[in-house]
């Protein structure tokens, strides 16, 4: 197992490389010029130019490049210029709000779609196969911001039962001591309840967001996986050994069904991660999706470089995550494939 | 014939529903099994021998649906049966084996513990138990090193390996009656005779009533007491092994012995059968729906079809029998 993790990673290098070569070209070729929307609109030539150098944005582009994978060597992902931060530092502490939003997000949506895939599989036809076809066609439909603007009008501003929609932890909460920058995780590592409660409740309605939007395809995937899995030989041959329904569908049909789930899950996840910007702006999350526009319209190269890396690394990582998950399900899969 | 079978279908009807229109897949299926008795159902694919199985254990398709007749087994009738009751009586007192074994078991789970899946849900057998029992099952069905396969996932052994391991799932609460789908589909020569004296002998050694259901008449001739032949969803024939070799009444019999290989019929003499099933959705089945193949047809054969039973048991469905 250790060995396959470590070939995953090894074999994952040169992806990686490409990823940093195309994203730095990439930013270079962006229409606009860092330079003079730094400088302001009443800057002197001389001044854009004085900038232009300073940013090192003067040299050739083998030269730019050979010193942003020196930096890059030593950890030094450059500074963003609009605000003047290590672009390490706002990806340590953006990642985590977006990770968090997103994992809490899915396991909400897991938690709904699997479970009505499966009622809706074994049960062809009947009222919760429809409702669930409404949800799911219901949940992709409508755009996330507006669901989100929506859960906030009921929820916040009519019922009042959920929290300004302001961050991560109201005012009068703050941050528990980073350790893995998950506030739900650190929180409860140093058992701090209070500020657990703080943060699920912040979460909760961006994470219902978020889980709406990805109840479609994790939904849609387990029923069909599951009616292909139930007609399966297999199956039959559970049945005509009398055993229990239960048995039958969770046991037998549903370990099957799980792979192509996975797989979809994997997809989701690593689209929303850096897609639910409009989530993260709805609910001031301060996310890395949101991080990343912004940067993207300011011309802002180390930021947008350090959050396309950043975003490759996590795809491996969940990539090779994924491997380890069919590994653990499916004994058919090789160690060494 | 004067004891009660152990499984008595008497005029058994199942239609399907598809898109196509109502498929009359049975049509007054007759046949029964006695205590012990391996009898054999032959017919070409699609002459619905699975369905008959299907239809009898409980387990067919949502679209399918017995529209008459009875299936009696051990004095219970298997068509008015609750789901929960049919469930009781499958894998503890009646069992079926599949062809293509490889895919009849489930693949990302252990084969020891399928098995012992069988014996918790039925055996009367606790949960600490059930391996151990597993492990004698497959000693049972002369699996070598049954601790170590015990322990392995179906695509990791061969497909005789794998059918003994169905045989041991069937046999594992020692039911009264086996129906074996086609058994030996899917394996090698050597392998299918392995398999059927392993059928043969543990179905003899516990009692057990055995259904077997092929298109090898030969396979039938040489393990089963009687044969049934189907043909296009009606049992057109019924008769002890001999008796329906030398003497066979219905046509379609008399073309599928002259089609089975033998030492003494050369490969140009096997006689292939013209024609192929009619089409069972058509609203205008004729009542012998051998009758579009058939060389003896006479007018008579558009009336309904006549039934000449004998009082051994045998029957032949047919206007014009040999």
């Amino acid at each position: 197992m250790l060995l396959l993790i470590g070939k995953r990673l090894l074999s994952a290098i040169p992806s990686v490389i490409g990823v940093l070569v195309v994203t730095f070209l990439l930013t270079r070729a962006l229409p606009g010029d860092p330079a003079a929307y730094f400088a302001g609109p009443a800057a002197t030539p001389q001044a854009i130019a004085e900038i232009r150098k300073s940013l090192g944005l003067d040299k050739s582009l083998p030269e730019q490049f050979v010193v942003y994978v020196k930096d890059l060597a030593r950890g030094d992902l450059g500074n963003s210029i609009a605000t003047g931060r290590p672009v390490l530092e706002e990806v340590r502490s953006r990642l985590p709000a977006s990770l968090e939003l997103t994992l809490l997000g899915l396991v909400v949506s897991v938690g709904i779609a699997v479970p009505l895939g499966v009622l809706a599989a074994t049960r062809p036809g009947s009222w919760i196969d429809h409702s669930c076809r409404v949800i799911t066609t219901a949940g992709v439909s409508l755009p996330a911001f507006f669901t989100g603007l929506l859960l906030i009008y009921v929820l916040y501003y009519l019922l009042g039962w959920a929290p300004a929609p302001l961050g991560r932890l109201d005012i009068f909460n703050s941050a528990p001591r980073d350790i893995t920058g998950l506030y739900l995780v650190d929180s409860l590592l140093v058992g701090d309840l209070e500020t657990f409660w703080a943060a699920l409740k912040q979460l909760l309605l961006p994470a219902f967001t978020l889980a709406v939007f990805t109840l479609a395809p994790i939904a849609r995937m387990t029923r069909a996986s599951m009616l292909e899995v139930l007609s399966s030989d297999f199956i039959r041959t559970a049945r005509a050994s009398g055993l229990s329904p239960g048995k039958v569908v969770y046991a037998y049909a549903f370990r099957n069904a799980m792979l192509p789930v996975v797989t979809t899950l994997g997809m989701v996840f690593s689209f929303l991660l850096g897609a639910n910007v409009l989530v993260e702006k709805v609910f001031s999350w301060p996310g890395i999706g949101t991080f990343a526009i912004e940067a993207l319209i300011a011309s802002d190269y180390a930021p947008i470089q350090g959050f396309v890396l950043t975003m490759a690394l996590m795809y491996v990582l969940l990539n090779l995550a994924i491997d380890v998950l069919y590994i653990v399900i499916d004994p058919r899969v090789g160690f060494e494939a | 014939m004067t004891s009660v079978p152990l499984l008595d279908v008497k005029d058994l009807s199942v239609e399907f529903r598809t898109r196509g229109g109502i498929v009359k897949a049975l049509d007054r299926v007759d046949f029964s099994v006695e205590k012990g008795e391996m009898i054999a159902i032959v017919g070409e694919s699609g002459s619905g021998k699975s369905v008959s199985a299907y239809t009898i254990m409980g387990i067919l398709d949502p679209a399918g649906k017995a529209t008459s007749g009875s299936a009696v087994f051990g004095g219970q009738d298997l068509l008015r049966a609750k789901e929960s009751e049919l469930r009781e009586l499958r894998g503890r007192e009646m069992s079926m084996i599949f062809q293509n074994p490889r895919v009849a078991l489930n693949p990302i789970r252990r084969v020891g513990a399928q098995i012992a899946d069988v014996l918790i849900e039925h055996g009367g057998v606790t949960r600490a138990e059930a391996p151990g029992r597993a492990i004698d099952m497959l000693k049972k069905v002369r699996i070598p090193d049954p601790e170590r396969r015990a322990k392995a996932y179906p695509f990791e052994l061969s497909g005789g390996m794998c059918q003994r391991i169905m045989i041991a799932i069937a046999l594992a609460c020692s039911p009264k009656l086996l129906i074996a789908d086609e058994p030996t589909t899917g394996l090698d020569v050597t392998t299918q005779a392995v398999i059927m004296d392993l059928i043969a002998e543990l179905g003899a050694a516990q009692g057990m009533s055995t259904v077997l259901i092929t298109h090898d008449l030969g396979m039938a001739a040489e393990y089963c007491n009687r044969i049934v032949v189907m043909h296009a969803g009606h049992v057109v024939e019924t008769a002890p092994t001999a008796e329906l070799f030398n003497n066979p009444r219905h046509p379609y019999t008399a073309r599928l012995i002259a089609a089975t290989p033998r030492p003494t019929a050369s490969l140009r003499g096997l006689a292939s059968i013209p024609g192929s099933l009619p089409d069972l959705r058509a609203t205008h089945i004729p009542p012998c729906r051998y009758s579009l193949r058939c060389e003896r047809k006479t007018p008579d054969c558009d009336k309904p079809l006549p039934v000449h039973r004998q009082k051994d048991g045998a029957l032949v469905a047919c206007w014009n029998p040999l």
